[in-house]
């Protein structure tokens, strides 16, 4: 097979190749070496590409094949990984300087249940530093560009993981989404991104940035792919106390059901209007016209807490990772700066934090700090907690008349890199329609449903009840079928080559 | 809701140990200011009697058995410490007593 | 009591602080449990391992580390509650208590706020008062669960305290081992003896939770350390004083001198028209004062918030009940019971319990000793030398058997009170077991008739005018000569058959 078909592959297709052993998964993996190599400067998503650990994991894929071991649905599939997530020696800098050379000395359980799954980790990617962003440019290290216009941003704060999807340097990749960190970028770059049940995969591991948020999740070109990545992950961890101890719902199937008939679709009233983009709420109209013919009931309904949402995710999440990033102090790992022998520990700490935060982390910590300081609990950080309430209320009003919700993924196309950068306000707006099952902690997906008037992907967003995982994955992929049926193809294929 | 001050900025960098310069102060205090506005609206639509929620799925006494467990090797965590003597992790003076 | 403090100035009288101000107390106590592992993860616990070789992801707060509850720690802060009648809460949370400090990896501490899993308790304490005993009910305000942080060394500087120390390393096996704190409501009423109830208190919160079997409660180790909180007023009538909390108390005798000292040196500010400030202190045991801590830059704002790494804890009924049936016999019944087996009253009791030397003398006992010989032993010789050495009896390098072996050797008539004592010198000083201790030094009564009568004989000689008084019929005199017996056989005669022999050379008689 040629060097380009494996990289077009999906995962499904590598995984078969790799157990019959048509391919070995060592070729696989040095094909898609090869095209980060040849894109990487354009497309900037990896922040290390480990050659050595990849092609040796690799290896061990092929040998226990060959030894007769029957391989998992995902054995030697290529992945990317966001750099938020700790492997053991390789670097993770959560995007920061302050981390800036540090070797975790333990693997984040995902990392292991990826290791354990044979899926050949290709390297860690680009994000909004500790994630906190809406389009990579908060890096530390440079932005990721948008494979379909490299002057557009990916997305954030998983940025380099959907633009390495994105850009064919991997079939699968894993992101965070704290308030639509995995959704938003995967609609930006028309693949398909996931965020689970909260609780659903295990956060051990995962750098915290909003405890109570954070879920790492699935992207791939599409639902299925998906899918087998969600089911892989997923699944109660003894390591992690916010872990459901629940069965994982079964996603592959309801991926591999896709039929919606008789399912009740609700379109929520408030996730429109001013702010979005004409042409966005266009594609999302037109999609959701497509499962009312395939056999949905879809009506309008009405969540008026969802307004809210912004104000409520923007106390909540900066007070729990001013306290999260609180560690980052110089005394035990990551730089360390002004240690002249002359300044004191404090001195240090202040020195070093401020060298080694960007802008919005900075400004996040400090909403946070002011949030939870003594005297204004009760009305910023009480008050969002009690909003969050209000959310899960109008979602379980919901659920009582209607299966799934549903809504453009975010309210515009791909914004040019530096658009927002000063406006810290319009950048948080990306999210407005991620925020809301953020904070009631229900699965939510983003499938590409096609192209805005600037000719770039416009995704639709797909929610369901806590614990309900499958039922985004059996919507998403009835869109995705009859979608793909209609363009001949995913709507990757009509983004200019790289 | 309050308007944020330069010396509110200034006092919150101090209570998280971020060394701020004057025209950071500055920034920050704008546009904290304006994120603070844009937030506001919470303030009108909880009232008192809806209790917070803290955690997405309601789950109690989530605990592990009082078991040992192996331990971190201590050669490789040093070796990713800024400085270690001794066994242990070296940190500047510390200024204040306990 | 020292009348001059460390700055110079001329330290209250005590009697005229009392006359003064009325004193209110308040204790913080610090269990460390002892469980096999940490609170939040599985790494161990075991006092004096190699630095940071007890140390995992979590407790040493790495990038993406979560926290795991241990259940047994759970237990032992609800038998904890039950024992000082507290109610257990129904359903708590932790909380994140926020503030940056070198051995506090996370530089936030895993602790409870507002939701305690135990709280409004109280516990009996006796102290002896010029008008005989009495009891105190110490008001329990809490009790919850936290995590230790790990331990500092400062480096370079004269005494390895902070001020002047060039650096410092950290040691982190101590981060993450389950704590319980214990804080009590201002304790008010006590007038002059408040420092002997916030000993006795703290005494008997010990003997409580050493009964309880949760943790090993040396304070010596750190494993039990007590703030003392004290404030002063007018009258018991005032609004409360400022008050001024004091660490580093490593001792029942220091909380006791603790706090007699913060009541002179308050009361000392106080009446010179000065401020007591709002502080930390630190006692010296070595100087017995208090000095000025930490001043605080901003004033401690925690930004306490609901743990989102955790779960709410919600101990059933069920539990709680099943908890309660392990608890042990209350101390005031315990008390009492061993009070009356011991046949000595609630006063000498409470003097065993300020000792710390209740399950000293019970295994003593165990060990074959009676119980007034164990009491005399504990309470007598060896308290008198944990006093001079400033420590705590249990620290002593002697145990209960090896002082039931010595009380044997002493009912069987091999040696007397003052070489048993000697033998116990020996045990404290390392030079082995009692018999062998006994045997290296030669210690050893002489009853053997022979060597005594020579001994004897030489003392009459030696002592003609009091032989004479003895023929005369004066007995008292037989004193002079036994003490001349004991003198030449160094100490190692058995005085009453020395007498009996002196009287017998000399044809005298008791009876006369």
């Amino acid at each position: 097979m040629a060097v380009t078909d494996l990289t077009r592959a999906t995962a499904v297709e590598i995984a078969a190749l790799v157990a019959s052993r048509d391919v070995s998964a060592v070729e696989v993996t040095q094909a898609h070496l090869d095209r980060i190599a040849s894109v990487e400067d354009s497309v900037h998503a990896f922040l290390h590409v480990d050659v050595d650990g990849a092609l040796e994991q690799a290896r061990a894929v092929d040998h226990a094949t060959a030894s007769g071991s029957s391989p998992g649905p995902l054995a030697g599939v290529p992945l990317a990984l966001k750099d938020v997530l700790v492997q053991t020696g390789v670097p993770t800098t959560c995007g920061s300087k302050i981390l800036e050379g540090w070797l975790p000395p333990y693997d984040a359980t995902v990392v292991k249940r990826l290791r354990a799954a044979g899926v050949v980790i290709l390297g860690k990617t680009n994000m909004d530093e500790f994630a906190m962003g809406s389009s990579t440019e908060n890096s530390a290290y440079g932005p990721t560009h948008n494979p379909w216009d490299l002057d557009r941003i990916p997305g954030g704060s998983s940025g380099g993981s959907a633009a390495a999807v994105a850009a064919y340097e991997a079939p699968l990749a894993i992101g965070t989404d704290t308030g639509g960190s995995i959704r938003q970028p995967a609609a930006v770059t028309g693949i398909v991104g996931a965020k689970p049940t909260y609780g659903g995969v295990s956060r051990y591991g995962l750098v915290a940035f909003s405890s109570s948020l954070d879920q790492a999740g699935p992207f791939a070109r599409n639902v299925l792919d998906t899918a087998l990545l969600h089911a892989a992950i997923a699944g109660y961890d003894e390591f992690d106390s916010t872990s459901i101890n629940a069965p994982v719902p079964d996603v592959v199937a309801a991926a591999q059901g896709a039929d919606v008939r008789g399912m009740r679709i609700g379109v929520v009233r408030e996730l429109s209007g001013e702010g979005y983009q004409p042409s966005v709420q266009a594609r999302f109209d037109e999609a959701v016209e497509l499962l009312r013919q395939a056999g949905a009931e879809v009506v309008e309904v009405s969540c008026p807490a969802f307004d809210y949402a912004l104000g409520a995710y923007y106390l909540i999440a900066p007070s729990e990772c001013s306290s999260n990033l609180a560690r980052f102090d110089a005394m035990r790992y990551g730089i360390r700066v002004g240690d002249d022998g002359e300044n004191g520990a404090e001195e240090v700490m202040r020195l070093t934090r401020d060298a080694g935060f960007g802008p919005e982390v900075k400004r996040r910590i400090i909403l946070g700090t002011y949030a939870l300081s003594s005297g204004y609990y009760d009305a910023y950080y009480g008050q969002a907690q009690k909003v969050r309430t209000l959310i899960t209320r109008d979602f379980e009003a919901a659920w009582a008349s209607v299966d799934v919700l549903v809504s453009p993924t975010t309210p515009t196309e791909a914004f040019r890199i530096g658009e927002r950068a000063d406006d810290p306000v319009a950048m948080y707006k990306a999210d407005l329609c991620t925020l809301p099952s953020s904070l009631y902690g229900g699965p939510a997906m983003s499938v590409p449903v096609g192209l805005g008037d600037e000719g770039l992907p416009v995704g639709l967003q797909v929610m369901a009840p806590v614990m309900a995982d499958d039922r985004i994955y059996r919507v998403g992929a009835a869109i995705e079928s009859m979608l793909t049926d209609r363009w001949g193809g995913p709507l990757l294929q009509k983004a200019v080559a790289l | 809701m309050p308007s944020i001050t330069r010396e509110d900025v200034a006092h919150l960098a101090a209570l998280a140990r971020l060394a701020l310069s004057e025209d950071e102060l500055d920034h920050y205090a704008g546009q904290l200011d304006v994120i603070l506005s844009a937030v506001a609206s919470i303030s009108e639509v909880a009232a008192d009697d809806i209790p917070p929620t803290t955690h997405a799925v309601p789950v109690v006494n989530v605990f592990r058995d009082d078991v040992v467990r192996p331990s971190l090797d201590r050669e490789a965590l040093l070796d990713a410490a800024p400085a270690a003597e001794d066994g242990r992790f070296r940190v500047p003076r510390i200024l204040d007593e306990e | 009591m020292a009348t001059l403090s460390h700055t110079g100035d001329v330290l209250m009288d005590y009697d005229d602080v009392m006359a003064n101000f009325d004193p209110v107390l308040g204790l913080e106590v610090h269990v460390e449990l002892g469980t096999a592992s940490k609170m939040f993860c599985g790494c161990a616990t075991e006092f004096g391992a190699e630095p940071n070789t007890q140390v995992c992801p979590t407790c040493l707060g790495l990038p993406g580390s979560l926290p795991v509850l241990n259940r047994t720690a759970v237990e032992s802060a609800i038998r904890i509650g039950l024992a000082l009648n507290c109610s257990i809460a129904p359903w708590c949370r932790f909380a994140r208590k926020n503030y940056f400090y070198p051995d506090m990896p996370k530089n936030f501490q895993t602790s409870q706020y507002d939701e305690p899993i135990c709280f409004e308790g109280w516990l009996d304490v006796e102290i002896e008062t010029d008008e005989g005993p009495r009891t105190f009910r110490v008001e329990i305000e809490r009790a919850h669960m936290e995590e230790d942080t790990g331990k500092s060394l400062h480096v370079g500087g004269a005494t390895g305290r902070i001020h002047g120390a060039d650096f410092s390393l950290v040691d982190y096996n101590r981060a993450g081992i389950p704590l319980i704190e214990i804080v009590t409501k201002p304790v008010a009423g006590t007038g002059k003896y408040a420092p002997e109830v916030a000993r006795a208190y703290v005494g008997a919160l010990r003997e409580l939770l050493r009964a309880l079997e949760v943790s090993d409660v040396k304070m010596e180790q750190g494993s039990l350390r007590c703030d003392a909180n004290v404030s002063l007023r007018p009258t018991p009538e005032s609004p409360l004083g400022t008050r001024t909390e004091t660490k580093n108390v490593n001792s029942l005798r220091s909380v006791e001198r603790a706090v007699r000292f913060e009541m002179q040196r308050q009361a000392t500010r106080l009446s010179a028209g000065e401020v007591v400030v709002q502080e930390t202190r630190h006692w010296h045991e070595d100087t017995g004062v208090t000095t000025a801590g930490r001043i605080k830059s901003d004033a401690e704002d925690y930004r306490y918030f609901p743990e989102p790494d955790l779960v709410p804890v919600a101990p059933a009924a069920e539990w709680v009940e099943e908890l309660r049936g392990t608890l042990p016999e209350p101390p005031a019944e315990r008390r009492r019971r061993l009070a009356t087996e011991w046949g000595i009253n609630d006063l000498e009791m409470q003097s065993v319990i300020n000792a710390g030397a209740v399950e000293l003398v019970l295994a003593t006992i165990t060990a074959g000793a009676d119980s007034a010989a164990a009491r005399k032993w504990w309470m007598g010789e060896i308290a008198r030398r944990a006093n001079d050495d400033g420590v705590e009896l249990e620290s002593l390098p002697i145990t209960a058997l090896q002082v039931a072996q010595v009380d044997a050797m002493v009912t069987s008539g091999r040696l007397n009170d003052k070489l048993a004592r000697q033998v116990i010198d020996g045990v404290l000083a390392g030079e082995g077991e009692p018999e062998a201790v006994a045997d290296a030094r030669g210690l050893q009564i002489v009853s053997d008739d022979g060597p005594l009568l020579e001994a004897v004989k030489a003392a009459i000689e030696s002592n003609a005018d009091a032989a004479q008084k003895i023929r005369d019929g004066k007995i008292q005199a037989v004193g002079a000569l036994v003490g001349a017996v004991m003198k030449t056989t160094r100490g190692q005669a058995d005085a009453g058959r020395a007498r009996e022999l002196i009287l017998a050379e000399l044809g005298a008689s008791e009876g006369a």
